[in-house]
C-alpha cells in the first residue's frame, strides 16, 4: 500500500520537465556503497494491503490484556479514567492532527486559540498566572522546572523528595547530571520535614514537590512553601490535575512553578504515551520559560486574534541560548485535555475527583480489614494508598494476573525498603464489585 | 461571514453542563470527613471549584453540543495536510494514512498500562521490537532506543550518549560543531547537554565547508551534528571524507535525521559514515503532526555506543517479549514510562504498509516532485544553490525584496491562494528564504497549481503591491501583530481583560 498520487504518465512528463532520463539522475551523488538494500532474513517485508495490515495488527492488539478488558488497580504515574467519546471524536479532525506549530498563525487560528483556552484552564486550575502550550509529559515538566529555577536562582542545589515520581526524578537526574541533585527522605509516606530543613541553605536553587504524591499521600505544601521561600528558594509542586478538583491549588500555598502529568484529563494509557507535559508557573519567570506559548493580539483591522509569542525565548531563534531545548511538544494532547475541561466543567471535575477520593478510600478500608494486609502509611491520601502485605509482592500480582485482576504496583522496583509494599490506585473506573472480588483474591491468596 | 469564535470561556452559561458522571454520594463538604479539610479548596481562602464566588473559576461551563461545535468550528479555522498543500519545509507534511488513525485507536493498544506485567502486553512489546528492527535495518545502525518524545530529546539523547561514551573512553571533551545551517535545536541541545558549540559554515555549494571543518576539529570536540541532506535540501556529498576527518581525531558523528525522507531505503546513514542519529517519525513515518506534537524521536546508534542508550530496552526471548533495564552504563531515563507508544504504533502500521520498496518509493518521489517545483520556480526565484535538490528546494525572494515585497508578503499571499506557506528565513543563511517540500504524496496537478500561484503572486508584486503587502485578506484573521503580543503578552483569559 503506497500514497503516492502521481501516475507513471505523470511521472514521466516530470521528468521531462525537470530534464533528466532517470531518477536516479537526481541523486547520483549519494555514493554507491551507501545504498540501502533490504536484508536477508530482515524484518523489513515487502508493502502490503491495507485489509492485510488491518488484520495483523488486530491480532497484535488481541494478544495484550489491558484495562479495557479486565479490572485494574494500577495508578503509580498512569491512570484509567475516563475518556468521553467527544474528545477522541474532535482531536481526530483533520484540520486539527495534521496541522503543524502554527507558524502561520491567520492559517492556524483553531490550534492558535485552543492552546490559548488551555493555557487558561491549566494556570487556574493550578492557581498560576500563566501556562505554556505544553511539554513532553510530567518528567519532563518537572525537570524544565527544575532548570528554570536554576537560571533564575544562579544556585545549582536541588532538593527533590524522594516521594517525587521516581521517573520523574531519574529524568531530572539525567538532564541535570552537572546539577547537585539531593533527595530528601520521606516519613510516613510524605517527605520529611527536619531532612527537608537541613538540606535546605542559601545554595538551593528549589524544593521539588509532589502531592499527591508517589505513594498518594498528600504533602504539606503550606509549610514546605514557607521552609522554601525562608531559604530563598523557589517551590516547584507536581500535581495531578484531576486532585485539584477538589484540593488546594499549588498556587495558593505558595508554588512558584506548578507541573503536572496531563494524561488524566482525557488522555487513553497508550503504554506509556504520548502523554502531556503542564506547565505553568508566576509571571515573574515569563521570560525564562521554556516551550512554545500562545498570546492574544489583534490583526490589522483590530479584530482579536492568537499567535505563537515570545518566541526569542526559543530554540529556533536564540539557538545555544534558549531556555530550552524543545520544539515539538504535545499539542494534540493538551487539546484533548482541553475538551476533557471544558466538558467536564467545574462541577464535572469535581465530581470525579471526588469519586477517585471515595473509590481509594474504600479500596483502603476493605484491602486493610483482610488479614495479611495494611496501609503502611496514616497519611491522607487521594487516589493512591500503599499497602503492607505479609505475602510478597510480586506474587500478589501473578496470582491477581490468574484471577484476571491487574493488581497494584510493587514498589520494590523503585524503593527497595519497601519491597513488602504495593501500590494500590482506584479511579471512577473502578467498581465497588470490582474493588470486592480485588478484596476477595487477595484474602484467597493470603489462604 | 464571521470566521471568528468566541473563547469557550465566553460561551459558559452558569450552571450548564456537558460530562456528568455517576453520584458519588459525597458533597464536597464531605470530602473532609476522608481527608483534612486543609488540603481542600474549601479548606482555604479557595473556594470550591464549582461555587459561585465573585470569579467563578476559568473552566467553561457549556453543554457537550457547546464543545463539540466550538471545537469543530476552531478545527475549521485551520490549514492542515488533509485540507490543503501544506509545503512546510523540513517538517514533511505529506499524507497521514488513516489506517494508522484505526490502528492506534484499538483498545487493545490504547488502554495497556505502562507497568502492566510484560506477560500482559505481549502484542505491544512485540510491535515495539520489531520497529526497532526496522529502524535498524532502514539505517544501518545497530540499536534504537524508542523513548525520546521528539526530535529535540533525540539530539539530546545523541549528545548524552557521546558524553557517556568518552568518559567511559576517560577522554575530556567539552566542544560539539555544527554548520550554520542547522536547525536551532542542534546546537540548543548541544547546550543543555553541557556543550558549548562551534558553528561551522557552509560553503559556496551549500555544504559544509570541509577545510572550515577540519580547522575547527580537535581533541577537544566530541561530536560534529550533521543534518542529512543538510537544511538546503542538498546531499553532502563529501559525508564520508568528512567522516573519516571527523573520526581520526576520535569524534563522532551524529545524524539529524529531519530530513530522512530522502533518504529512506535509498541510502543507509551508518554507510555514510554516522555513528549515531535520531528519526521523526512524525516527519518520514507519517505519523500526524498534531499541531505541534505529538511526535517520535527514536535514536539509533553503532554497537559501540548501544550501551549508553537510555532505559529500559526490549528483548526477545524465545517467542517471548521482555523489558529489561540497561546496562548501568546507559545515560538513564529521559522521559517517564517506555516512549510516546501511540505514535510509534503509527509509525509502525506505516512500515507495513509500505514494505521496503515502497519507502524506496517514498524517497524517490520525495525528491522528483521537490526537483520538480524547483525547476518549475527557480526562473522566478533564485536558488540557493543551482542544482537538483533532494526532497526539498530552498528559494530566495531576495529579488522581489528590492521591490518591497518580501518573503512574508508572498507567503502571506499564498494562504490567499489556499496554500501553507512554506518554511521561512531558514536556513539562516539565506536571505529572504523559503523553504519548500512537497513530500512524495503531493501530485503533479497540485504542484502545477503552486506553482501558478508562486507566478502570479509575483505579477501581483508588480502590478498591485498592497494587494501582497496587506495580505492575507480570505483568512479568519488578516495579519495579527506579533510585535505587540510580545510586547505585552496575553497569555490567558481575564474575565475583565
Amino acid at each position: 500500500m503506497q500514497f503516492i498520487s502521481n501516475t507513471s504518465q505523470e511521472k514521466k512528463e516530470i521528468l521531462e520537465t525537470i530534464g533528466v532520463n532517470r531518477l536516479e539522475d537526481l541523486f547520483a551523488n549519494i555514493p554507491r556503497d551507501s545504498l540501502f538494500s533490504p536484508k536477508i532474513n530482515g524484518v523489513l517485508r515487502k508493502g502490503i494491503s491495507e485489509m492485510e495490515v488491518s488484520r495483523e495488527l488486530q491480532s497484535l492488539a488481541d494478544k495484550n490484556r489491558t484495562v479495557a478488558q479486565i479490572p485494574s488497580f494500577l495508578g503509580a504515574g498512569a491512570y484509567h479514567h475516563f475518556v468521553p467519546a467527544a474528545v477522541p471524536a474532535l482531536i481526530s479532525r483533520g484540520e486539527f492532527l495534521t496541522a503543524y506549530t502554527p507558524y502561520q498563525p491567520e492559517a492556524s487560528q483553531g490550534t492558535l486559540q485552543a492552546t490559548f483556552e488551555f493555557q487558561t484552564m491549566i494556570s487556574e486550575l493550578y492557581g498560576m498566572d500563566v501556562a505554556n502550550a505544553s511539554l513532553y509529559d510530567g518528567a519532563s515538566a518537572l525537570t524544565e522546572a527544575a532548570l528554570l529555577a536554576v537560571r533564575e536562582t544562579g544556585r545549582r542545589k536541588i532538593l527533590v523528595s524522594r516521594t517525587v515520581h521516581p521517573e520523574y526524578r531519574q529524568t531530572l537526574k539525567t538532564y541535570g547530571k552537572s546539577l547537585n541533585i539531593r533527595e530528601i527522605p520521606f516519613l510516613n509516606g510524605t517527605t520529611s520535614l527536619d531532612s527537608l530543613e537541613k538540606e535546605l541553605d542559601d545554595q538551593t536553587a528549589c524544593v521539588i514537590l509532589q502531592t499527591p504524591n508517589f505513594f498518594g499521600s498528600l504533602e504539606e505544601g503550606e509549610k514546605i512553601g514557607a521552609m522554601t521561600h525562608a531559604a530563598g528558594s523557589l517551590l516547584i509542586v507536581s500535581s495531578n490535575p484531576i486532585s485539584l478538583g477538589i484540593l488546594k491549588s499549588p498556587g495558593n500555598y505558595g508554588a512558584d512553578i506548578a507541573t503536572g502529568e496531563g494524561q488524566p484529563l482525557g488522555i487513553s494509557l497508550n503504554y506509556g504515551g504520548p502523554y502531556l507535559g503542564l506547565f505553568s508557573c508566576k509571571e515573574r519567570y515569563l521570560r525564562k520559560i521554556p516551550g512554545r506559548i500562545a498570546g492574544m493580539t489583534k490583526d490589522r483591522d483590530g479584530q482579536r486574534g492568537f499567535v505563537l509569542t515570545l518566541q526569542t525565548r526559543e530554540q529556533h531563534i536564540r539557538r545555544e541560548k534558549a531556555t530550552s531545548n524543545i520544539c515539538t511538544n504535545e499539542a494534540l494532547m493538551a487539546l484533548a485535555a482541553t475538551i476533557y475541561l471544558s466538558l467536564l466543567g467545574p462541577k464535572g471535575l469535581e465530581e470525579v475527583a471526588l469519586l477517585n477520593l471515595k473509590n481509594a478510600h474504600i479500596l483502603a478500608d476493605k484491602i486493610s480489614q483482610a488479614p495479611g494486609f495494611e496501609l503502611a502509611f496514616t497519611s491522607p491520601f487521594f487516589n493512591e494508598c500503599v499497602v503492607r502485605s505479609a505475602q510478597d509482592p510480586y506474587q500478589i500480582q501473578d496470582h491477581l494476573s490468574h484471577k484476571g485482576i491487574i493488581g497494584g504496583f510493587p514498589l520494590d522496583k523503585f524503593y527497595p525498603d519497601l519491597s513488602d509494599c504495593t501500590l494500590y490506585c482506584a479511579t471512577e473506573m473502578n467498581t465497588e464489585k470490582e474493588i470486592e472480588s480485588l478484596v476477595a483474591a487477595l484474602k484467597q491468596f493470603h489462604g | 461571514m464571521d470566521k471568528r469564535v468566541p473563547l469557550i470561556f465566553e460561551q459558559t452559561v452558569s450552571g450548564r453542563r456537558g460530562t456528568t458522571f455517576p453520584s458519588s454520594g459525597i458533597s464536597v463538604s464531605d470530602a473532609k470527613n476522608l481527608i483534612p479539610e486543609q488540603f481542600l479548596r474549601t479548606g482555604g481562602d479557595e473556594v470550591s471549584l464549582s461555587s459561585f464566588r465573585k470569579e467563578p473559576a476559568l473552566l467553561a461551563e457549556v453543554s457537550e453540543p457547546d464543545v463539540v461545535r466550538h471545537y469543530t468550528r476552531l478545527s475549521q479555522l485551520n490549514f492542515s495536510a488533509d485540507t490543503h498543500f501544506y509545503p512546510l519545509g523540513s517538517c514533511t507534511m505529506k499524507h497521514n494514512p488513516k489506517i494508522n488513525e484505526k490502528i492506534s485507536s484499538l483498545p487493545g493498544f490504547t488502554h495497556a498500562h505502562p507497568y502492566q506485567p510484560d506477560e500482559q502486553i505481549q502484542g505491544t512489546l512485540e510491535f515495539l521490537w520489531q520497529l526497532e528492527k526496522m529502524l535498524c535495518e532502514l539505517t544501518g545502525m545497530d540499536a534504537f532506543s524508542l523513548h525520546p518524545a521528539a526530535g529535540a530529546q533525540g539530539e539530546l539523547v545523541g549528545l548524552l550518549c557521546c558524553r557517556n561514551y568518552f568518559d567511559f573512553l576517560g577522554e575530556k571533551r567539552s566542544t560539539v560543531i555544527v554548520p550554520d545551517s542547522a536547525h536551532g535545536t542542534n546546537p540548543a541541545s548541544a547546550a543543555l547537554a553541557g556543550y558549548s558549540v562551534i558553528p561551522v559554515p557552509s560553503n559556496k555549494r551549500g555544504r559544509i565547508d570541509k577545510d572550515a571543518l577540519r580547522k575547527s576539529l580537535n581533541k577537544d570536540v566530541a561530536l560534529v551534528m550533521i543534518t542529512c541532506p543538510n537544511t538546503l535540501g542538498l546531499f553532502e556529498d563529501e559525508i564520508q571524507e568528512i567522516a573519516e576527518i571527523v573520526h581520526a581525531c576520535g569524534a563522532l558523528l551524529y545524524m539529524d535525521g529531519a530530513n530522512f525522507n530522502a533518504l529512506v531505503a535509498l541510502a543507509e546513514p551508518a554507510k555514510l559514515g554516522f555513528d549515531m542519529m535520531h528519526l521523526n517519525l512524525h516527519k518520514t513515518f507519517s505519523v500526524p503532526h498534531g499541531g505541534g506534537g505529538p511526535g517520535a524521536g527514536p535514536v539509533g546508534v553503532r554497537k559501540n555506543l548501544e550501551k549508553f542508550l537510555p532505559d529500559s530496552r526490549i528483548v526477545k526471548e524465545g517467542e517471548k517479549f521482555r523489558t529489561v533495564p540497561e546496562s548501568s552504563q546507559s545515560i538513564g531515563q529521559v522521559r517517564s514510562f517506555f516512549g510516546n507508544t501511540g505514535a510509534l504504533l503509527r509509525a509502525y502500521a506505516y512500515i507495513l504498509s509500505l514494505g521496503h520498496d515502497g519507502l524506496k518509493s517514498v524517497s524517490e518521489n520525495a525528491i522528483l516532485n521537490a526537483n520538480y517545483l524547483l525547476k518549475n520556480l527557480k526562473g522566478n526565484f533564485k536558488p540557493y544553490v543551482d542544482e537538483p535538490c533532494m526532497h526539498e528546494c530552498v528559494l530566495s525572494a531576495s529579488e522581489s525584496a528590492k521591490d518591497g515585497i518580501k518573503t512574508l508578503d508572498i507567503v502571506k499571499r499564498l494562504l490567499d491562494y489556499g496554500f501553507y506557506a512554506p518554511t521561512i528565513y531558514f536556513p539562516l543563511i539565506v536571505p529572504e528564504a523559503m523553504m519548500i517540500e512537497p513530500t512524495e504524496t503531493e501530485s503533479k496537478k497540485t504542484l502545477d497549481a503552486f506553482t501558478e500561484a508562486m507566478r502570479a503572486i509575483l505579477q501581483e508584486s508588480k502590478q498591485s503591491p498592497e494587494t501582497v503587502k496587506l495580505a492575507p485578506h480570505t483568512t479568519p484573521v488578516r495579519r495579527l501583530d506579533e510585535v505587540t503580543a510580545a510586547r505585552n503578552p496575553i497569555l490567558r483569559w481575564k474575565r475583565h481583560g
